[in-house]
């Protein structure tokens, strides 16, 4: 077959781009650019640190126990009797309780992501993918789950089962998957009309298959942010749960809780209600920064 | 034509747009009886999964079976449970929520009735705060869009959506009571606890409102600044019209139609944050009340607070739904 000399000619001098940027990368050099998503992060890198490392400075002597008692120093102020943060009222260290609270609050905010995970994408995926009768059943189901006022539920079901982790994690999982199961099921229903996947279907891909090689990895981007932005909502849930005397038990420190304890004497030591606010609201503020930043990288809109 | 109507004229009442308005309003309302019935079984039935009875005393010395017999006949928990959860569905719907576990001959209704002048107080009035103050941050957030105005507003509003509101009530605790008291020797300091129509309700409430007010502020910039970049707000501003006229007129009528649907979620806030707030200022409201009842297990009680909150959440989106089509007339009613 002959080509015409001018369409070669054409075809050498197509541009190609030097580098091809695909949705990814873009999103991560996005994500780079935007300042307070950074901050965020590097706040959210620092509080996992700490949450891992946090037992190690115990046994390295650098940080007192969290839970010993010295009750000669209670009720510390900031710098005194050697208690960099102060001493609660249990004369144990302010500094080392809040280092230590970091880790229920990062395991709440993160395994509490990961049962919503699966319920939401079965929920979501199913209405969506189905649709009709299927759809409408589980739609109206998530619109009673909706209707249920989230932090009273979580209040009834730790006070009928008890305050233990598992309870805690489970009760503030089954408040929060209706926000992932609809966004799921928006997702699928906007794609599942798209040209590609009537190419798949076409070519004979089972639904099985449709549904992971293509339907849900084109919806990643918001599961992400969803979840991600599910993160701060559930650490807020547990601190509230601590606060009202309610959540984990002492005497596991949780910031909730240290704000409880530092409530009652707040008169003799104010520092002992500030540290443990300051570390929830400061955390909160940075995983929202980060939802912020993803949901801005990873919506292809905003692409240049 | 008595009696029912045909379908020929139901056709032709949802044809017109009052006659589709009155359906759904009337279809919005009939939504909320499966809404409350499911909220009462989901939650009947974790009260009656509690492992023990509530007659259990940790520790103390426990009630003997006749006492417990007795017990169970005065609180109606002799009858199996099904009948037990019809009992209750009938009397719910006659305003009765039973006898509160933790007091003697003491009603849940009448518990309810006691505390609630505390919690419509401070809610209401967080409610007003809201929305003028939230509106006003956001409409000159946006007319003064990337300028120190906009950031300084927005920044607060980012502080105060993310920072949870028993953490913004003990700092505020801290500052303006304990800090305030030491540093004016007890001269000037707001009451961190107690009840009365004085100075005692300024931190509640600001406690309370603070959120809603951050998301307003943030929904009304946004929307305000898709309202500017509108031909007509161009064409009023061509014509000379003063800049309060464009700002009442054009901008804000039509930048606030979005702002109506957050009203919805705002009540449900107001309501479930009533439950920090009191815990936080010590306040024997409805929201106090729950919390002692989570602490003690009086199930009568949780189950009144989660059935009365859930109605009053579910009325607030009903009437928020309804404004709305009459607010906006593009809005279609399906």
């Amino acid at each position: 077959m002959a080509v015409p000399a001018a369409t070669v000619e054409q075809l050498s001098q197509w541009e190609v781009p030097e580098q091809q940027i695909g949705l990814w990368s873009d999103a991560a050099q996005r994500f780079r650019r935007n300042r307070l998503a950074i901050a965020g992060a590097v706040l959210v890198v620092l509080l996992i640190l700490i949450a891992f490392g946090s037992p190690l400075l115990v046994q390295l002597g650098i940080i007192h126990d969290p839970l010993k008692q010295n009750v000669e120093f209670i009720e510390s102020g900031p710098g005194q009797n050697g208690y960099l943060f102060g001493s609660d009222e249990l004369g144990r260290d302010t500094l080392s309780r809040l280092l230590f609270g970091s880790r229920i609050s990062l395991a709440v905010g993160i395994f509490v992501q990961g049962i919503i995970l699966p319920i939401g994408l079965l929920i979501g995926l199913t209405a969506g993918y189905f649709g009709g009768r299927v759809d409408n059943l589980l739609m109206r189901f998530t619109d009673v789950w909706y209707a249920f006022p989230d932090l009273l539920f979580v209040l009834v079901v730790v006070s009928v089962f008890g305050p233990s982790l598992l309870t805690i994690f489970g009760a503030i999982a089954l408040v929060n998957w209706v926000g992932l199961a609809r966004l799921v099921r928006g997702q699928v229903l906007s794609i599942k009309e798209k040209e590609f996947i009537e190419a798949a279907r076409s070519s004979g891909s089972s639904p099985p298959k449709l549904i992971l090689k293509h339907l849900l990895p084109n919806s990643l981007g918001p599961i992400i942010v969803t979840l991600t932005f599910g993160i701060p909502n559930a650490i807020f849930l547990e601190a509230v749960l601590s606060f009202l005397g309610v959540g984990i038990q002492p005497p596991t420190p949780t910031w909730g809780q240290m704000v409880f304890d530092g409530y009652e004497a707040i008169y003799a030591n104010p520092s002992s209600v500030v540290f443990p606010a300051l570390a929830i609201g400061f955390t909160l503020l940075a995983f929202s920064f980060v939802g912020d930043g993803l949901r801005d990288a990873l919506d292809p809109r905003m692409r240049r | 034509m008595r009696g029912a109507l045909l379908p020929s004229q139901l056709r032709a009442i949802t044809s017109t747009r009052s006659g589709a308005l009155a359906i759904f309003i009337v279809r919005r309302i009939l939504w909320m009886i499966p809404i409350l019935f499911f909220v009462i079984l989901i939650t009947f039935t974790l009260m009656h999964l509690a492992p023990g009875s509530p007659w259990d005393k940790a520790g103390g010395r426990q009630l003997s079976d006749t006492v417990i017999n007795n017990l169970n006949i005065r609180y109606g928990l002799n009858k199996p449970v099904a009948q037990q959860f019809l009992l209750y569905i009938w009397s719910v719907v006659h305003f009765d929520f039973g006898l509160s576990y933790q007091y003697q001959n003491k009603t849940v209704s009448g518990l309810l009735l006691e505390s609630w002048p505390y919690t419509a107080t401070i809610g209401l009035l967080a409610f007003l705060l809201i929305i003028p103050v939230g509106v006003g941050l956001g409409v000159l957030a946006a007319l003064r869009q990337n300028t120190r105005i906009d950031y300084i507003t927005m920044g607060f509003a980012t502080v105060a959506a993310s920072f949870p509101n028993f953490v913004i009530g003990a700092l505020m605790v801290v500052v303006l009571s304990v800090l305030a008291y030491k540093a004016t020797g007890g001269n000037f300091y707001l009451p961190a606890a107690g009840f009365g129509i004085d100075d005692s309700l300024i931190m509640p409430v600001v406690t309370l409102a603070l959120l809603p007010i951050a998301y307003t502020a943030r929904l009304t910039r946004a929307s305000t600044l898709d309202t500017i970049r509108q031909d007509f707000v161009r064409t009023a501003w061509a014509k000379g019209l003063p800049e309060r006229l464009v700002v009442i007129r054009h901008i804000l009528k039509n930048s606030l139609i979005p702002v109506v649907t957050t009203l919805g979620p705002t009540f449900a806030f107001l309501v479930t944050g009533s439950v920090i707030v009191e815990t936080v200022f010590s306040i024997p409201g409805i929201g106090r009340a729950f919390v002692v009842a989570i602490e003690s297990r009086d199930y009568p009680m949780i189950l009144g607070t989660t059935v009365l909150f859930s109605l009053v959440i579910a009325v607030a989106n009903l009437v928020v739904d309804v404004a709305y089509v009459f607010i906006d007339p593009r809005v279609r009613l399906t």
